[in-house]
């Protein structure tokens, strides 16, 4: 018999606020254990939420981005279980009124495009983690994570392959990167996706037993383990080697082999109430206006910008819309240079390689586009050299710098000195009658070291066509 | 007898007591709990604050029923108190025998408003939304406030004036220009027409509301009876929210940060289970049951989102009823003294008695304690039901 899969997700997405959600402490990765607490987030009695705006603003953007409608009056509910990563015992999330609802994204795959209906997006807060030491058969709780806002996207189960998983993943991440609602970063678990999934006969319209696979946290991983759960159920089904249950399973990718975590008779009884003590979020026009004006073109908007109105490559613009802050940076160097194509070209090239050299990926890009532009324009106007000119973006990514003004500081602007290039160029010729009398013998390469050595006396602040001629004619005088 | 959990020495003009559901950072706070004995918040209560602000000292903590969902006190771990052999709260046995400014209590169940009522004191249940409740031991979150006690209106109104006001850490505050009607000098109407809730006044002894009628009909206030039959709905929906908000929130006493610890336990569920079963009360442990029950799926809709409607349905009939009316008068306890033989013969009589106190606890409305009665008035008329009481006070005796 021929199977088909039927795959919905929901995933959860870290959003990329300064501070947590319910309390002012920062909600950055990477800190020291427990440096980012307070009485709030640690669930001491006493202390009340108070909902950081912020998180609103960006569950909106992200519901926008994924065409959803707004509940413009959204609430914030209690759901209640025992773990000791939840300090409350309890976690405030969105069960009665999500802010987003009935929304649609459009993928690509093979098999050519389709849309994926979003059920829900719903605002929470995480819970921390635990950290298990099996030294000395302890687990210690680190509350860094706990109330540090996240939205889970639930889609409808539209999805019925690996593939339209991954593109489904992708598109998120690219669209809620863009619109700078999350760094997604699967590996931080700024991204994490549960899986459930179910398989049935091809053309029937019952679902088949559901599995889930909890806090799936890489492409690769989410992959082979649908790849894996598909073959599982179709061999329950076809060979009765196990009796499919309704369960949640845990993923182990170095086995390549998904385990039962627990069913639904021990599953709590989440006791989900109104939480009291956080307001209704009423969204008025000109908020909801606001957020909507905020919102960045789409990136193939974008990318048919670039290729059609600006002449750029499609590889050019498919390199600067994978990134909202090389499309950014892209667009004020732009605006103050005029050049598409060379602003592009320092972006995907120049910008690319120092961010490389950094351990930073393209949407960390952070240089002032505008000055960008005017380093450009200094290039393209025989101002700066352009070994000098990396010299000062590197600059660029250190500090927000005005180039002509370090340039000048630096001793980087092109002389337009004959006379003192002249003096310098004969110096260098006088200084070298082995190279001099190659060159005139007929080596070539001779001619490239004298110029190598002029270039480096005038410290690069020269026109290179402008050297070559003084140079040749210097050699021909000697 | 325990009527300080914590206390220290003042030699200041202006001492206050406040509820051990209130926290300081000097003296312990314990919500009259094995499970928080010795606990020392790292913050004090917005309130504690405000008093200091304001030229109090606190110089105690009144010991309280576990939660404050008792009757009058009975279920704190450190002991029942009394005044002459009658239940009634620490607090109000503070006020009424000490030298001290009086007290600044926390209602969640009524017992401070029945221990006032007993005591013949005045007590203050502000509009929900104008004292902050940051800072206090979360009890039933959607209706818990806190309240001033004194032995006089004048007393009890300065306390009022010195804990009222916006506070940014509490996300359920009404705006500062709200907060300041209750103030002394705001502006108000004065009551000129009662309401008598009689289905509440049937099941109560009559003379304390008998009396109360012979001064307004003296002062020229025209007092009427109405059925207000919907008001005996209060006590059950009340209940059910303040069980299920309580569940929630005391699911934090774990055992793992603070607090109580067993010393008997193999894994982590056992210690959950070993030391909420060993340091929790009876009367607490109920609660806990009957709100998960009310939360628990099946009987959501059943119990505690009929509880939400019943709030509502009450909200509205309050609101008809002050279309015509400035205050409903009502008693705030069956009778004139309890003691430990009626909880024997009735271990959950705290979710009877509340029957007075439910109707201005589910809808947030401000109720002034005064002569054993108290006057329930719309939202923000905490000034025109004090100046009835002070008349009361005058010449109501």
């Amino acid at each position: 018999m021929k199977y088909e899969t039927v795959i919905g997700l929901e995933v959860h997405v870290e959003l990329a606020t300064e501070s947590k959600i319910f309390c002012s402490c920062s909600a950055k990765f990477g800190a020291e254990q427990n440096d980012h607490v307070c009485p709030a987030c640690c669930g001491m009695p006493g202390m009340l939420p108070i909902v950081n705006k912020r998180v609103v603003d960006l569950g909106m953007t992200a519901g926008m981005m994924l065409n959803c409608d707004i509940n413009r009056t959204t609430t914030f509910d209690k759901k209640s279980y025992y773990y000791p990563d939840l300090p409350g015992s309890y976690q405030t999330t969105q069960w009665f009124a999500p802010i987003c609802v009935n929304g649609k994204v459009k993928i690509n795959t093979s098999k050519g495009e389709k849309f994926v209906r979003i059920k829900q997006i719903h605002m929470e807060e995480d819970a921390g983690k635990l950290v298990h030491d099996d030294w000395t058969d302890t687990s210690l709780v680190d509350y860094n994570r706990t109330s540090v806002p996240l939205i889970e996207i639930v889609s409808q189960p539209d999805l019925s392959s690996a593939e339209e998983v991954l593109a489904y993943l992708e598109r998120l991440r690219d669209l809620l990167r863009f619109a700078k609602v999350s760094d997604c970063r699967f590996e931080q678990g700024s991204m994490r996706c549960d899986v459930n999934l179910s398989i049935r006969p091809e053309g029937s319209d019952k679902l088949g037993v559901r599995t889930e696979m909890k806090n799936m946290n890489s492409l690769s991983a989410i992959e082979r383990a649908i790849d894996y759960e598909v073959a599982r159920h179709i061999d329950a089904l076809e060979n009765h080697t196990e009796e499919l249950v309704q369960e949640t399973r845990r993923w182990d990718d170095v086995k390549g082999k998904s385990y039962s975590m627990r069913t639904k008779e021990t599953a709590g009884d989440y006791r989900y109430f109104p939480d009291p003590n956080v307001m209704p979020v009423v969204i008025d026009d000109e908020w909801f206006d606001s957020i909507r004006a905020s919102l960045p073109e789409f990136p193939e908007v974008k990318k048919a910008k670039y290729t059609e109105e600006l002449g750029l490559s499609e590889y050019d613009a498919d390199q600067l819309t994978q990134s909202r802050a090389y499309c950014d940076c892209f667009e004020a160097a732009l605006a103050e240079s005029g050049m598409a194509k060379e602003s592009a070209n320092w972006i995907i090239s120049d910008c690319a390689k120092a961010l490389n050299r950094r351990q930073e990926t393209a949407d960390m890009l952070k240089i002032n586009g505008k000055a960008l532009g005017q380093l450009i324009k200094l290039v393209s106007e025989d101002k700066v050299g352009r070994a000098n000119a990396k010299k000062i973006l590197d600059a660029m990514f250190e500090e927000d710098i005005d180039p002509l003004a370090y340039a000048e500081k630096n001793g980087f602007i092109v002389s337009n000195d004959t006379g003192a290039i002249e003096a310098i160029v004969k110096a260098v010729v006088e200084a070298d009658p082995k190279s001099v009398a190659d060159f005139k013998g007929g080596k070539e390469k001779a001619l490239m070291a004298l110029f190598g050595k002029c270039m480096k006396e005038l410290k690069g602040n020269c026109n290179p066509q402008v050297l070559r001629e003084i140079l040749i004619d210097q050699i021909n005088k000697a | 007898m325990n009527l300080y959990i914590d206390k220290k020495d003042s030699a200041a003009a202006k001492n206050v007591v406040v509820d051990d559901m209130i926290l300081t950072k000097d003296l312990t706070t314990t919500a009259g709990s094995k499970m928080l004995e010795g606990y020392k918040s790292l913050f004090a209560a917005e309130v504690a604050d405000k008093l200091e602000g304001a030229g109090y000292t606190v110089t105690g903590k009144a010991n309280v029923g576990e939660l404050a969902i008792d009757l009058a006190g009975e279920t704190s771990y450190f002991g029942a108190t009394e005044l002459e052999g009658k239940l009634t709260n620490a607090a109000s046995v503070i006020v009424k025998n000490e030298d001290v400014c009086g007290a600044v209590v926390f209602e969640v169940n009524g017992a401070n408003m029945r221990s006032a009522a007993l005591c013949d004191l005045i007590l203050v249940k502000p509009t929900y939304g104008t004292v902050s409740r940051f800072g206090t031991i979360p009890g039933a979150c959607s209706g818990d406030t806190v309240c001033v006690m004194a032995k006089t209106t004048g007393a009890a109104h300065e306390l009022l004036d010195a804990v009222a006001g916006y506070d940014c850490k509490d996300g359920t505050m009404h705006a500062d220009e709200k907060c300041a009607l209750l103030k002394s000098g705001a502006e108000f109407a004065p009551v000129k027409k009662v309401a008598v809730a009689n289905s509440l006044c049937d099941t109560a002894d009559p003379a304390k509301v008998e009396a109360f009628k012979t001064f307004l009909a003296k002062a020229g206030v025209e007092a009427v009876e109405v059925d207000a039959d919907i008001l005996t709905s209060a006590s059950a929906a009340w209940t059910a929210l303040m069980c299920a908000e309580l569940c929630n929130n005391v699911s934090r006493y774990d055992g793992v940060k603070y607090g109580y610890r067993t010393k008997n336990y193999k894994n982590i569920d056992e210690l959950y289970t070993n030391s909420r079963t060993e340091a929790f009360g009876m009367l607490l442990k109920t609660a806990i049951l009957y709100g998960s029950d009310a939360l628990s799926t099946g009987n959501y809709e059943k119990v505690y989102d009929k509880g939400l409607r019943v709030r509502r349905v009450i909200s509205e009939y309050f609101a008809s009823l002050f279309a015509e009316y400035d205050a409903v008068l009502m008693p705030v306890t069956s009778k004139d003294e309890y003691t430990m033989a009626d909880i024997e013969a009735d271990r959950y009589i705290s979710f009877k008695e509340n029957r007075f106190t439910s109707p201005a606890m589910i809808t947030g409305l401000p109720a002034v304690v005064v002569g054993g009665v108290q006057l329930v008035g719309k939202a923000f008329s905490e000034n025109a039901l004090l100046d009835l009481a002070e008349k009361f006070e005058k010449e109501g005796k």
